[in-house]
C-alpha cells in the first residue's frame, strides 16, 4: 500500500552571498506519514525544518525533489492541507468566528452565511473559545489565539494538517493544556498530521514518529524514532511509562551531541554515509 | 490636564488679540500731530484691520452667507461650496486612478519598478506648474483647477496605497493561499483591510494637499470659490475679509482632517 504522504529527496538550495556558492540548507530529505499518523520533525533551528514543512504545504518550493499527499503530487496551497501558522497568522481586523468563518467559507462557498457561522462555532467550541468568539485577536491571550488558528485549520476538515512550531510562543502551562486538547481532537478525527517541533516532551507525548533532523547546512533526516508508547498518551501519566525516559534521553542525547556528528560539515564535500541515513531510508 | 490645556489655549488667545488690538490702534503722532500730515499716511486708522473690525466683517458675511449678488458679490457659503466641490470632485477622480494603481504597484514588483521612474518624476512637480497646460487642452478654468486638484492628490494617495498593499503581511497573505482565496476575494477580504489604514493616511495627506492647492489655484484662475473671494477681498483692499476667509479656509480644513481621522479609526485594526 502507497503512504499517504510521501516526500522524497528533498533539497534546497539558496544562493549564496559569498563566494561560496549557493547554500544547501537540506538534501536528501525522504519520509512517510501513514495515513491518521501524527509525525513530528525535531531540530535546531537553521536546519530547515519550517522551510520541509512550507513546502508540503505548497507555500514555498524545493529545489529539487517531491512531495505526493493521496497520490497527488503537491504544486501549491490546498485547502487540503490545513496549515497552524507559528505566529498564529490571524486577520487581526476579523473576531475569532469571522476568522474561522473566513476559512469556512473558502472550504464551501455555497453555504448560507447562517451554516458557515454555525461550522465555525462549533469549532470554536471545540477548542474552549466558547463565548470569545466575538473578541478580535488583540483581544485575545496567545494561548486563544493558538486556539483560533487550530480551529481555523481543522474548521476546513483538510486531509491533513501542518503545524509549524504553533506552541513555540506560549507558556508551559498554556502550552500543556492545548496539547491535551490538539491530542484528543485528532484522536477524534483520525487526523493526519506533520508538526514541526524543538519540545522533546511536547513530540514524545504527541507523535507516533519523530524524525529528527541534523544541523545545516546540508542537513538531513538523521534518525527516525519510532514512539514505543502506546496511543492514549496524556499528561499526567506518560512520565511513568518505563518507555519514557529512554526515550527522553534517546532524543535529547540526539539534539545536543549527535545531531552535530551527522552533520556534513559546512563547505566539506564529504558525501553522506549511509551510516547516517535512518534505518528506515536505507530498507526503502 | 484637558481643562488646563484648554485654559493655556484661550488665554494665548486672549493674549494675541489684544496684542493684536493694541497694535492697530492708531499711532501716537497720528493723535498729536498735525491732522494733515496724519491724513496723508492714511487717515486715523491702521492699515492692518483689528480684531473688532474683522468680527463685524464677518458677522456682515455670516448674517447672508447664500447671498448671490454677481461675479463679486456672493455669499461666504457659495464661495466655499464651490470650493469643496472642486476638491471632493478633483479627489474623487485621483482616488479612482490612485487605488487601483496602487494595488497594482504594491503588488507587483514589475509594475512597481516600471512605474517608478514616472511617478518619482511627476511627483515633485507643483501642482499649480499644470495649470497653464490644464487651461490649453481643458479651455475651462473651473475644469482645469479639478484636474489641478486631482494631480496633487493622486501621488500621496498612490504612494501610501502601494506601501500598505506592499507591506501586507507575508503570513496573512500565506493563510489566503492555503485557503486558495480567490484573487479577488483576496484583494477584498484580506490586502484592503489590512492596507485600509495606511491607504486612508494616505487619502488624508491628499486631501490637506488638496485644500491648500484649490486656494491658490482659484487665485490664479478666478470665478468662483474661496480663493477667488480672497483675491477678490485683496483687490477691494478689504483686509478684514481677507482675514475672515482665511479663518474659514482653516476651519474647513480642520472639519476635513477630522472626517478623514474618523474614517481612519473605523478601518484600524490592532495586531
Amino acid at each position: 500500500m502507497k503512504p499517504f504522504v510521501s516526500v522524497e529527496q528533498l533539497r534546497k538550495m539558496y544562493p549564496g552571498a559569498r563566494a561560496e556558492g549557493p547554500l544547501c540548507v537540506f538534501d536528501a530529505v525522504s519520509f512517510t506519514i501513514g495515513k491518521g499518523e501524527f509525525v513530528c520533525l525535531i531540530g535546531h533551528s537553521g536546519c530547515g525544518k519550517s522551510t520541509i514543512l512550507n513546502i508540503v504545504a505548497g507555500l514555498d518550493a524545493a529545489t529539487s525533489g517531491r512531495v505526493i499527499v493521496d497520490a497527488t503530487e503537491v504544486r501549491g496551497p490546498s485547502l487540503d492541507r490545513g496549515v497552524v501558522f507559528q505566529g498564529h497568522a490571524l486577520l487581526p481586523w476579523l473576531s475569532a468566528r469571522k476568522n474561522v468563518a473566513f476559512a469556512v467559507r473558502s472550504r464551501w462557498p455555497r453555504w448560507t452565511e447562517e451554516q458557515v457561522a454555525r461550522h465555525a462555532q462549533k469549532y470554536l467550541d471545540m477548542v474552549h473559545l466558547t463565548g470569545s468568539e466575538q473578541k478580535k485577536p488583540a483581544e485575545l491571550s496567545g494561548g486563544m489565539k493558538q486556539r483560533v488558528g487550530i480551529a481555523r485549520a481543522f474548521a476546513i476538515q483538510p486531509k491533513m494538517l501542518l503545524l509549524d512550531e504553533p506552541f513555540g510562543a506560549l507558556d508551559a502551562l498554556t502550552r500543556g493544556v492545548i496539547q491535551d486538547e490538539l491530542l484528543q481532537i485528532c484522536a477524534a478525527t483520525r487526523q493526519t498530521v506533520l508538526m514541526i517541533t524543538h519540545d522533546v516532551d511536547e513530540a514524545i507525548l504527541l507523535a507516533d514518529r519523530i524524525l529528527l533532523m541534523s544541523n545545516g547546512p546540508r542537513a538531513g533526516i538523521a534518525e527516525v524514532v519510532e514512539n514505543l508508547l502506546p496511543r492514549g498518551r496524556t499528561r499526567q501519566t506518560i512520565h511513568r511509562d518505563p518507555h519514557y525516559y529512554p526515550l527522553r534521553n534517546h532524543l535529547l542525547d540526539f539534539l545536543v551531541t549527535r545531531s552535530k556528528r551527522y552533520r556534513n560539515g559546512a563547505g566539506s564535500e564529504a558525501p553522506r554515509t549511509t551510516a547516517h541515513e535512518p534505518a528506515q531510508e536505507a530498507a526503502q | 490636564m484637558r481643562i488646563r490645556a484648554a485654559l493655556g489655549s484661550l488665554l494665548l488667545l486672549a493674549v494675541f488679540l489684544s496684542a493684536w488690538q493694541l497694535a492697530t490702534l492708531p499711532p501716537p503722532t497720528a493723535r498729536g500731530g498735525d491732522p494733515e500730515y496724519a491724513a496723508l499716511l492714511g487717515g486715523r486708522k491702521s492699515g492692518l484691520p483689528a480684531p473688532a473690525q474683522i468680527a463685524e466683517a464677518a458677522w456682515a458675511q455670516l448674517k447672508s452667507p447664500f447671498h448671490d449678488g454677481g461675479m463679486n458679490d456672493k455669499g461666504i457659503a457659495i464661495q466655499l461650496a464651490w470650493s469643496l466641490g472642486r476638491v471632493l470632485l478633483g479627489f474623487a477622480l485621483a482616488a479612482l486612478v490612485a487605488i487601483p494603481v496602487g494595488f497594482l504597484v504594491g503588488m507587483s514588483p514589475v509594475a512597481r519598478r516600471a512605474l517608478n521612474p514616472y511617478i518619482q518624476l511627476l511627483k515633485p512637480i507643483s501642482p499649480l506648474a499644470w495649470m497653464p497646460l490644464a487651461l490649453y487642452t481643458i479651455k475651462d478654468s473651473s475644469v482645469s483647477s479639478v484636474f489641478v486638484i486631482s494631480i496633487c492628490s493622486l501621488w500621496p494617495m498612490l504612494l501610501n496605497t502601494a506601501h500598505g498593499v506592499g507591506s501586507v503581511k507575508r503570513e496573512w497573505l500565506d493563510v489566503a493561499r492555503t485557503l486558495e482565496v480567490s484573487p479577488v476575494r483576496k484583494a477584498l477580504h484580506v490586502v484592503l483591510p489590512a492596507a485600509a489604514p495606511t491607504i486612508l493616511t494616505g487619502m488624508r495627506i491628499s486631501m490637506g494637499i488638496a485644500w491648500l492647492v484649490i486656494v491658490a489655484a482659484e487665485m490664479l484662475v478666478g470665478g468662483t470659490g474661496i480663493g477667488y473671494f480672497v483675491w477678490n477681498e485683496w483687490n477691494n483692499l478689504s483686509l478684514a475679509n481677507v482675514i475672515f476667509a482665511l479663518l474659514v479656509i482653516g476651519l474647513m480644513g480642520m472639519l476635513l482632517d477630522l472626517g478623514f481621522a474618523s474614517l481612519g479609526k473605523l478601518v484600524a485594526y490592532q495586531e
